[in-house]
C-alpha cells in the first residue's frame, strides 16, 4: 500500500450559495505525478488553493503526512513542504530574475546561496538572464521563473497551477523532463488543459466537474470512463 | 447646579457637538464612501468655511443675521469650488491610488492651512451670531442660537437623505459607489461625479464650521479636532454607511461633550482616539459598514 | 569592497571633512539633519522597504526623546543609561503599535497609526505635572556628558551625530543587503507571492516595524541629549510627516535617500523662510509635487535611469 503524502476528506468551499468546491475526498501518493482536470470553472484552482491554504475551506479537512493542517495558515504549510506555483503568473515584477529565486532558496537557510541560485536558473535555462528584470521576460520565461522558485524550495509536493500554459513547444518539453526528474522525491499535484502533458507524465488523473470529483485513476482508466468523456474528453 | 441639570446642560451641549459633528462626518463619509479615498484635508475645509465666514460676515454691510446668511450661502459655494479644482487637477492625475491621495491631501491640508494663516492672520476672531436670543430654563438659561444650531444641521442632514435617496444626482452616485466600471459604461461621467462628491463632502464640512463658528471663533488651526473627530465617528460608524455615521457622530458628540464637562477633554480625546483605533484593529467594519 | 559600500565610506568621510570647513550655524544645522535623518532612515526601513506607510512615526521618537529626557530630569540618569532607555521605548513602543496595527493594512492601517501618535500626544499633554506639556522642559546642560565628554558643545555633538548617523547608515545598508532585507522587500513586492514561498508576512512587518522604531527611538533620545529640549511638538501629527516628506524626497528604498530628502527640505524651509513666513506651503507644495510627479524621489530617479547598484 503506497503512502498517502496529503488526502483531503469532505472538502468544501462555498461562495455565499456557489458551490465551488462541494464535499471532495482526495488522496494522493507520495512520488506520484497526479494531473487534476476538468472543464473551466469546475474548481480546480479553488480546490488546490483549498489545500495549499489560500484560502480557508468551508468544511472539511486537510492532512499532510498524517498531520492535520486544516487550520495552518498558508505559510506554515508552506515551511512543511507544500509549494504552489500561481495560475496567472505571480512574482516579484520589479525584481531581478536573480531575487525572485534567491527569496525561494534563502528559505532553506542556505550557505552557498548565489551559487544555489544559478544552479536553479541553470536548471530551468533562465540563467543568462539573472540580472534581467523579471516583469520584462516573456511570458514562457515567467512560467519557467514561477516554475524554478517552486522548485528551489525543494519541497515534498509541488502543486502547480496549468504550468505550460504559454509555453513553446520545446519548452514543454523541457517542463517534461524536469518534472520526470524532481519524482519521486517531490509528489507532483498539476492542474492542466494539456491533454498530452497530462498524459504523457501524470500517473494518477483526477477529474472535478461542477466542484465534485467525477473519477479518480489511471490515465488509462479515466480515458475509457463514459462519464469524463461526455463531461470533459469531447466523447 | 445640582447633578442632574449639570448633566443636561452637558447632553445639551453634546447635542450641539453632534449636530455639528454629524454634518462635517458625513461629507467625510461620502467622500470614502463613493470615491474610496481618505481625505487629510477635510479639517481644513472645515477650517475654511470658518475663515471665509469671518471674510464674509466682517465685510458685508447690514445686521449680522444678513452677513450669516450670506456666509451660509457663500462659503459652502467657495470651498465647494476649491474642493472641485484640487480634486481635478490632483486626485484624478493619481489615479485615486489610496496612499498617493493620503499623502497629497496631507500637502493639501499644509497648503491651505498657510493660505489662512497669510491671509487671515495667527489670531482667533469671533464671529458674531445672527441672533441674540436666551432660552431660560428653570435651571440655567441657554443660547437660543445653540438649539437652532441643532435644527439647522437636522434640516441640512434630511436634505443630504433626500439628496442621495431620492434624486437622480443621489442615484448617480450610488450607483458609481457601487461599481465604479459599471456606471461608466452606462454613460456616466465618473470624473465629474468625483469632482462633485468631492465637493459635496467639503461644502458640508463648511456649512458645519459656519455655524459653528459664533459660538467657537475662527482659527487657522481650528481644522485638527474637526478632522480628528470626523475620521473616529467615520470608522466607528463603518466607513460609506451614512446611517452609521450619524448614529456614531450622535453617540459620540454626547460622549464627548459629557466626558468634557465632567472629566478633562484631553482624556475624551485620548480615549476617543484609542476606541477608533482598536476598532479599526478588531472590527474594521465599524458599527454598521459592510464586512471588508 | 564594492561600489555602494565605497560611495557610503565616502558620505561619511566628507561628512566628517565638513565640519572643519563649516561656519558654527550649518554645523549644528548639519548635526540636527544627521539625527534627523536616522529618524528618517527608520521610517524608511518600514515604508521604502517593506511598505508599511506609516503615519505615526512621531509616537516612537516622541517615546525615545521623553524617555531619555524624563529619565535624566525625574529619576536623575547619567546620559548613558538614559540614552538606552530612549532606544528601548522606540523599539518597545513600536513592537506593541505592530501587534495591533499590522492586523490591518493599507489605509486602516495609516489611521491606527495615525491615531495611536495622536493618542500618544494627548497622553503626554495630560500628564503635563510631569512632561510640562507645549512648553516642554530643557535638559541640564551638565547631564548632556557622556563618559565627560559634553555633548551640548558644537564639536564633541558633530561627533555624536556623525557617529550615530554613521552606524545607522551601515547597518542599513547591511539590511538591505541581508535575507530579512530580501523578505521586507519581497512583502511589500507581492506579499501573496512571499506568503506562498513560506514567508510569515506578519512577523515580517513586525520585525520591520521594530527595527524601524529602535531607529526612531535613538533619534529620539539622541536629539534629548544633543539639543537639549524634549517637547510636545515633537510628537505631533508634524514629525509623522517630515520622515515621510523626507524620504519621499530623497528616494523611498534607497538607504541614502533619507539622509538627501532630511538635508534638502531642511534648507529648503531654511532658506525659503528667509524670504517669507510660509514655509508651512513649501512643505505642502514639496508633498504634492513629489507625489504628482517624482514618487520616486531624487535617488529613486537616478536609480532607475541606471544606477541599478545603487542599495
Amino acid at each position: 500500500m503506497a503512502a498517502i503524502i496529503l488526502s483531503a476528506r469532505g472538502l468544501t468551499k462555498h461562495y455565499d450559495g456557489i458551490k465551488a468546491v462541494e464535499a471532495v475526498d482526495f488522496d494522493l501518493t507520495t512520488g506520484q505525478v497526479h494531473a487534476l482536470i476538468g472543464p473551466n470553472g469546475a474548481g480546480k484552482t479553488t480546490f488546490v488553493s483549498l489545500l495549499s491554504g489560500r484560502i480557508a475551506p468551508s468544511a472539511g479537512t486537510i492532512r499532510f503526512d498524517g498531520i492535520d493542517i486544516t487550520r495552518l495558515p498558508a505559510h506554515s504549510r508552506v515551511a512543511r513542504g507544500i509549494a504552489y506555483t500561481f495560475q496567472i503568473t505571480s512574482i516579484y515584477a520589479n525584481l531581478p530574475v536573480f531575487d525572485n529565486v534567491a527569496l525561494a532558496i534563502q528559505r532553506k537557510g542556505s550557505k552557498r546561496l548565489q551559487a544555489e541560485t544559478m544552479a536553479a536558473l541553470s536548471r530551468v535555462g533562465l540563467a543568462d538572464r539573472a540580472d534581467q528584470i523579471a516583469g520584462t521576460l516573456a511570458y514562457g520565461h515567467q512560467r519557467l521563473l514561477e516554475i524554478a522558485m517552486g522548485l528551489s524550495m525543494r519541497p515534498r509536493l509541488l502543486i502547480l497551477d496549468e504550468p505550460t500554459q504559454g509555453l513553446a513547444n520545446s519548452e514543454i518539453e523541457a517542463f517534461n523532463a524536469l518534472i520526470r526528474e524532481v519524482t519521486p522525491q517531490t509528489t507532483v499535484l498539476l492542474i492542466e488543459h494539456n491533454m498530452d502533458v497530462v498524459m504523457d507524465l501524470a500517473d494518477q488523473i483526477t477529474v472535478l466537474n461542477f466542484g465534485e470529483m467525477l473519477a479518480t485513476g489511471t490515465p488509462a482508466e479515466i480515458r475509457a470512463n463514459p462519464a469524463v468523456q461526455t463531461a470533459y474528453l469531447g466523447g | 447646579m445640582d447633578f442632574g441639570p449639570f448633566l443636561l446642560l452637558a447632553l445639551m451641549e453634546g447635542m450641539v457637538m453632534a449636530a455639528v459633528l454629524a454634518l462635517t462626518a458625513v461629507g467625510l463619509s461620502l467622500v470614502f464612501g463613493v470615491m474610496r479615498v481618505v481625505n487629510v484635508a477635510h479639517g481644513e475645509f472645515f477650517m475654511l468655511g470658518a475663515v471665509i465666514a469671518w471674510f464674509v460676515t466682517h465685510y458685508m454691510p447690514g445686521p449680522p443675521a444678513v452677513g450669516f446668511a450670506a456666509a451660509l450661502v457663500i462659503c459652502p459655494l467657495i470651498v465647494g469650488g476649491i474642493a472641485a479644482l484640487s480634486d481635478t487637477l490632483i486626485l484624478k492625475r493619481l489615479k485615486y491610488d489610496p496612499e498617493a491621495t493620503i499623502v497629497a491631501t496631507i500637502g493639501l491640508s499644509y497648503i491651505f492651512q498657510q493660505a489662512a494663516l497669510t491671509f487671515y492672520g495667527p489670531d482667533a476672531r469671533p464671529v458674531l451670531a445672527p441672533f441674540d436670543l436666551r432660552i431660560q430654563l428653570p435651571w440655567f438659561g441657554y443660547s437660543g442660537y445653540k438649539i437652532a444650531v441643532v435644527f439647522a444641521a437636522l434640516a441640512i442632514l434630511m436634505a443630504v437623505w433626500v439628496l442621495i435617496t431620492r434624486t437622480r444626482a443621489g442615484l448617480i452616485m450610488r450607483a458609481t459607489q457601487l461599481d465604479r466600471n459599471t456606471a461608466r459604461a452606462f454613460g456616466i461621467n465618473v470624473d465629474r461625479v468625483y469632482a462633485a462628491v468631492f465637493a459635496l463632502g467639503a461644502g458640508l464640512a463648511a456649512v458645519a464650521a459656519v455655524l459653528i463658528v459664533p459660538i467657537q471663533q475662527a482659527h487657522y488651526l481650528m481644522g485638527h479636532d474637526p478632522l480628528l473627530l470626523s475620521f473616529i465617528v467615520v470608522i466607528i460608524g463603518g466607513l460609506g454607511s451614512l446611517r452609521g455615521t450619524l448614529v456614531a457622530a450622535l453617540v459620540i458628540g454626547l460622549s464627548d461633550g459629557v466626558i468634557s464637562v465632567f472629566f478633562s477633554p484631553t482624556l475624551a480625546k485620548i480615549l476617543a482616539t484609542l476606541l477608533v483605533a482598536m476598532v479599526l484593529v478588531f472590527r474594521p467594519q465599524g458599527l454598521f459598514g459592510a464586512k471588508p | 569592497m564594492t561600489r555602494a559600500l565605497a560611495l557610503h565610506i565616502a558620505v561619511l568621510v566628507a561628512l566628517f571633512a565638513a565640519q572643519y570647513f563649516l561656519p558654527p550655524y550649518h554645523h549644528t544645522n548639519i548635526a540636527r539633519i544627521m539625527v534627523l535623518a536616522v529618524f528618517a532612515m527608520g521610517y524608511n526601513i518600514a515604508f521604502g522597504y517593506t511598505g508599511l506607510l506609516s503615519l505615526g512615526h512621531a509616537l516612537f521618537f516622541a517615546a525615545g526623546l521623553y524617555a531619555t529626557g524624563l529619565g535624566i530630569e525625574l529619576w536623575g540618569l547619567s546620559a548613558g543609561p538614559a540614552l538606552l532607555l530612549g532606544l528601548l521605548a522606540g523599539v518597545a513602543i513600536a513592537a506593541a503599535t505592530g501587534v495591533l496595527a499590522l492586523r490591518t493594512g493599507g489605509v486602516s492601517f495609516m489611521i491606527v497609526t495615525l491615531m495611536f501618535a495622536q493618542a500618544g500626544y494627548l497622553t503626554i499633554l495630560y500628564f503635563g505635572a510631569y512632561t510640562r506639556g507645549d512648553e516642554g522642559f530643557v535638559i541640564t546642560r551638565a547631564a548632556r556628558n557622556l563618559g565627560g565628554v559634553d555633548l551640548s558643545s558644537d564639536t564633541p555633538r558633530y561627533f555624536a551625530a556623525l557617529i550615530l548617523f554613521g552606524v545607522g547608515l551601515l547597518v542599513n545598508l547591511a539590511l538591505t543587503r541581508s535575507n530579512l532585507g530580501r523578505s521586507m522587500i519581497a512583502m511589500r513586492e507581492n506579499e501573496e507571492r512571499s506568503r506562498m514561498l513560506g514567508y510569515n508576512p506578519f512577523r515580517i512587518k513586525l520585525t520591520a516595524l521594530v527595527i524601524s522604531g529602535l531607529y526612531a527611538g535613538a533619534a529620539g533620545a539622541a536629539y534629548g541629549v544633543l539639543f537639549g529640549y524634549v517637547g510636545a511638538s515633537f510628537a505631533t501629527i508634524q514629525y509623522s510627516i517630515l520622515p515621510l516628506l523626507y524620504v519621499l524626497l530623497g528616494g523611498a528604498g534607497t538607504t541614502l535617500g533619507p539622509f538627501l530628502g532630511a538635508l534638502l527640505m531642511f534648507y529648503l524651509i531654511d532658506i525659503s523662510s528667509g524670504y517669507t513666513t510660509a514655509h508651512l506651503f513649501v512643505v505642502g507644495a514639496a508633498l504634492l509635487v513629489l507625489v504628482l510627479f517624482a514618487p520616486k524621489g531624487i535617488l529613486g530617479w537616478v536609480r532607475d535611469k541606471g544606477a541599478k547598484w545603487l542599495p
